[in-house]
């Protein structure tokens, strides 16, 4: 290399020519080997169990319709106020695997799901397990803000009445009170709580969801894409209100944003065709993943 | 290591691009040491002043490669290999830009000590070291196009024999300076020089080093122990 000749602004990325990547495009997947090396793998890559977990799962699989099955032998654990984040590409069981966290499952005709769920080592498939008290003990946020058509108080209110965690008004008045403050929302919402739950904007609404999840005093919060309807500064909000929620309740994330679990989880569960491939520290995943599909999909590669 | 196959194929030409700018940006740093080197051994003042005046072609590759790595960053948001390539790239051109300056201190020297010279043992012992320096510069830009972290652990321990020769010339110079004070100044003059060979010596580890983070997303700066070899993994 005798001359080195570089344009003062040559700053704009030539668009070809000086590569040495050829133009593969295919992308060259063979499902059926990474079935069979995912089917082969006994557990997921990293460290997917942890010491006195809140949530411990085992061999967990879930069959839509006896023909289709959605998860395969998911075994993981989660950790007492920590905010993991279940991330992969649609269709990977993610949402799936959240929604057997409260049986939400059940709701679903032909659903069937096997294997060892326990929170706080207690079965909650057990037979003589109330789903409805379970739900309030891991409570859910969706995708969508979905108020009830009710008022921001009895949106909140709701869920301590039908559990009779109030005895009068005034308590009633301090729960939703408290709920509201620590969704970062009651100063926005305090002169106007008769008002419509449906007539406060996305982010709002999404915080008043939260809020009506809290106020029920759950130990789990589970949420599925809580974010993706939300603008950029909203999405910080609730961030920032998940990273506060740590401390008093454990929070498992469904996330199509990698950047969002990256900035807000503590342990990362990477899932692929159904299967937990990698559970590790969330650091260590996305400097360092321990799974080639996990680097993939983390770097944007099709594998 | 695999940089391409991301569903992006700008994603693929952007980070094959920087890298190419930092191998290239080592291949001036190799060529810049080689002649001054030549320019000092010969006492090629022509030579020495081509060194000194393309310094500056280095300098600029640093900038220019660190405001891409910026660039990438800010718009890609790169995760795992990528993101350790970008930080190795960065890493490495600062390491690099360095060296470069080392090979400009050699041509200056060579211009000073113009017309003088030393005896044909310490004149031999300077070029032996220099042909190390090359050496380890050479396989340390190769384990880095190369992706090879296997060689970077191997290269990493050239340092060490480097290290040696330069503690074994300065004694050579030390007595010859002893011998007779009107030695000094071109005792010294070679002294910095053998010195800034064995700075370069360092820079190379340390890119073995970025290399081995590259690829295997381990640390291992500042973990060898007291000989100074890098740790097997």
């Amino acid at each position: 290399m005798n001359t080195v000749t570089l344009a003062n602004d040559s700053m704009t990325f030539p668009s070809s020519g000086t590569t040495t990547t050829s133009s593969v495009n295919k992308t060259d997947v063979d499902i059926h080997s990474v079935v069979e090396e995912l089917k082969r793998a006994k557990q997921a890559v990293g460290k997917p169990f942890l010491d006195n977990p809140k949530f411990k799962t085992r061999d967990v699989n879930v069959y839509y319709n006896q023909t289709k099955q959605a998860i395969f032998n998911a075994s993981l654990d989660i950790g007492r106020n920590e905010v993991i984040a279940m991330i992969g590409p649609s269709g990977c069981g993610k949402s799936t695997y959240l929604r057997c966290l409260n049986r939400m499952n059940d709701t679903i005709p032909g659903t069937k799901v096997t294997g060892d769920l326990l929170l706080d080592g207690e079965d909650i498939y057990a037979k003589d397990q109330d789903p409805v008290l379970l739900r309030a003990r891991v409570g859910m946020v969706f995708q969508k803000p979905n108020p009830f058509p009710k008022s921001i108080y009895d949106n909140v209110a709701y869920g301590p009445r039908l559990h009779g965690l109030a005895v009068n008004r005034s308590e009633l008045d301090d729960i939703v009170e408290q709920s509201l403050t620590k969704a970062g929302l009651f100063n926005e919402v305090k002169d106007r709580l008769n008002s419509p739950g449906t007539g406060l904007s996305g982010g709002q609404q999404q915080r008043l969801c939260i809020a009506r999840a809290i106020a029920v005093s759950p130990e789990v919060i589970l949420m599925d894409e809580p974010t993706s309807a939300l603008d950029p500064i909203a999405t910080a909000t609730i961030e920032e209100l998940i990273d506060e929620l740590r401390s008093s309740f454990t929070i498992c994330i469904v996330t199509h944003s990698m950047q969002q679990a990256a900035r807000i989880s503590q342990r990362t569960a990477y899932f692929h065709l159904g299967y937990v491939v990698e559970v590790n520290d969330t650091n260590t995943v996305f400097t360092n993943p321990g799974h080639r599909l996990t680097e993939n999909y983390i770097t944007g590669r099709f594998g | 290591m695999d940089i391409g196959h991301h569903t992006s194929q700008q994603y693929n030409h952007e980070l094959e691009d920087v890298r190419n700018m930092a191998l290239q940006m080592g291949g001036l740093v190799e060529e810049q040491l080689n002649k001054a080197m030549r320019a000092l051994m010969e006492s090629d003042s022509q030579l020495a002043e081509e060194v000194v005046n393309s310094d500056y072609k280095v300098n600029r590759l640093e900038v220019q490669i660190d405001e891409v790595c910026a660039k990438i960053i800010a718009r890609r948001q790169p995760a795992a290999s990528d993101l350790r390539l970008l930080i190795s790239i960065i890493k490495s051109v600062t390491d690099l830009e360095r060296m470069g300056d080392e090979a400009e201190k050699i041509a200056r020297y060579a211009l000073t000590s113009q017309g003088t010279s030393s005896p044909a043992s310490l004149h031999s012992s300077l070029r032996h070291l220099g042909n190390e320096v090359r050496d380890m510069l050479r396989d340390a830009l190769d384990t880095m196009a190369r992706m090879d972290a296997e060689k970077a652990k191997v290269v990493g321990q050239s340092d060490e024999r480097i290290d040696a020769e330069f503690d074994y010339l300065s004694r050579e110079l030390l007595t010859h300076m002893m011998e007779d004070p009107r030695n000094i100044k071109q005792s010294l003059n070679t002294l910095w020089c053998a010195r800034a060979l064995e700075r370069i010596g360092d820079h190379s580890r340390n890119i073995c080093e970025y290399v081995i983070y590259l690829v295997e997303g381990k640390d291992v700066r500042h973990t060898a122990p007291k000989n100074g070899t890098i740790p097997a993994i």
